[in-house]
């Protein structure tokens, strides 16, 4: 019996650990939520950044919320994509994209 | 229950017996959950950060196109939108790019209006004077540019301009400020040479959120050329960039996927004469059809909870505790700049459920319904192969 004791325990061990990193997350987001959130959003809104400083080998991946409409195939029709995080991230969904928005006027 | 730890004790030292095998199933499953979970953490990671950091992003920005593409925008503009009822704050945003020949990076250089001295998470403070600037860790890791030093960057005109570093901005913010060089409104006019009837866009306040739509379709009614970005729009982009249909996640996740389907179907497709030939052992000394399943079932489930809770404890530790490091070549593409993910640990029941459901489940059918049709099978008849 000593291997499937050994299996339970170390079952048992999986499963604390799993939810200790559930009661880690929980507290870690509570303490970014009081001190480390506060400090981002004044970043964002004292400098008006509007994107993620991710990938930066092109404007459209540099900042994908501000790209042209013809992103990425922007350089002229047809061309190829050429970058490689222009394959990573994904296009926006036709009809809800935002460049497409028609703003009805109320 | 005594009956199913025997089974399990059984089916611990049926796996040891088979030790090497078993071992790299284990570290070829876990292998496969681990990359599944880092992805699902990451982009999970990046979409809830979006969400909370650019809810203080501006309500809109107002770009001008011509042609279908981005140009600058002319800051009379600004005076008639700031008249349209309901708008509070307007002001014109100066930014643009800058290819740096030296490191052969891009770096992103912004206005600011010089009336705010420092930030939280900036060592230093802001420039307030056209010859002084604060930039990124990114930036300052790559030119040395530390306070106090000194970043020649070319102008618009190609001659070479001294700045000040009087800030770098801390590694915490790298996922928002990493590749940034940040100037006067001033400083950046004359660096990149915009004609002075000109900004890059306008940032736009709404007093009341449910009206920015309808600021919004006047601004475009009064400029049809203008391109209004609203906020939750520029939260939805990052929403969108990052779903599951993003190629991030069909990269990774289908090579993953693809693995452990060879996997499965490796196991379902036949198991091998060694364990046809136990299986007719075990019928023949008195084991049940359902004896025999019970001691599949637990082979299978052995191995791929075990495989289950070490890919996803990996996961998490590689994207939160190691800044998600091999993902992060992965998708790094051609960007110079690249930041270090220090991101928020996020976690759910439900991904943790939908993962384990679909990894666990498969794996343990596909080692119960081969060993099913040997188990009906006569035990004479499977010894014998």
């Amino acid at each position: 019996m000593i291997k499937s004791t050994l299996f339970i325990a170390a079952t048992v061990l999986e499963i604390l650990c799993l939810s200790f990193v559930f009661v880690y997350t929980f507290s870690i987001d509570k303490a970014h939520f009081r001190s480390g959130l506060p400090a981002k959003r004044e970043l964002v809104s004292h400098l008006i950044l509007t994107d993620f400083a991710i990938w930066t080998e092109a404007r459209y991946t540099r900042h994908p919320s501000q790209a042209d409409f013809f992103s990425p195939f922007q350089d002229f029709p047809s061309s190829f994509e050429h970058f490689p995080a222009g394959s990573i991230i994904a296009p926006v969904a036709a009809g809800t994209m935002p460049h497409d928005e028609t703003y009805q006027d109320n | 229950m005594t009956k199913h730890i025997k089974i399990i004790e059984y089916a611990l030292s049926s796996l040891l017996r088979r030790k090497y095998k078993s071992f790299a199933i284990i570290v070829a499953f876990s292998f496969t959950v681990a990359a599944l979970a880092s992805v699902l953490f990451l982009t999970t990671a990046l979409k809830i950060e979006a969400s909370h950091v650019f809810a203080s992003a501006p309500d809109l920005i107002v770009q001008r196109t011509t042609a279908g593409r981005h140009e600058l925008i002319p800051v009379d503009y600004a005076e008639t939108i700031r008249n349209i009822p309901g708008v509070g704050a307007v002001h014109c945003r100066y930014w643009g790019y800058y290819y740096d020949a030296l490191t052969e990076a891009n770096y992103t250089v912004l206005g600011v209006k010089g009336d705010q001295d420092t930030l939280t998470l900036l060592d230093g403070r802001l420039p307030r004077t056209s010859g002084e600037c604060a930039v990124g860790a990114g930036t300052a890791w790559l030119r040395h540019a530390e306070s106090d030093r000194e970043l020649i960057l070319v102008n618009s005109q190609a001659t070479g301009v001294v700045f000040d570093v009087v800030g770098v901005f801390r590694s915490e913010s790298s996922l928002l400020s990493n590749d940034l060089v940040v100037l006067t409104d001033d400083g950046i006019k004359d660096f990149l040479g915009f004609p002075p009837d000109r900004a890059t866009d306008i940032v736009v306040e709404v007093h009341n959120s449910n009206e920015v739509q309808t600021v919004a379709a006047k601004i475009k009614r009064f400029f049809p050329d203008a391109r209004p970005i609203t906020k939750s729009e520029l939260i939805r982009t990052y929403d969108m960039v990052f779903n599951w249909r993003s190629g991030m996640m069909l990269t990774v996740f289908s090579a993953a996927v693809m693995a452990f389907c060879i996997l499965a179907w490796d196991k379902a497709t036949g198991i091998s004469a060694e364990e046809k030939q136990e299986i007719g052992i075990l019928k023949a000394i008195g084991w049940d059809t359902s004896d025999v399943l019970a001691l599949k079932f637990w082979e299978g489930l052995i191995i791929a909870m075990t495989s289950f809770f070490v890919g996803i404890l990996t996961g998490f530790a590689h994207v939160f505790f190691f800044d998600a490091a091999i993902l992060a070549s992965v998708i790094k593409g051609w960007s110079v700049l690249f930041p270090r993910f220090h991101l928020v640990p996020q976690i759910n029941a439900y991904q943790v459920f939908v993962m384990g459901f679909l990894t666990v489940t498969p794996y343990v059918a596909s080692t119960v319904i081969p060993a099913w049709k040997a188990a009906i099978t006569d035990p004479d008849t499977v010894m014998r192969g």
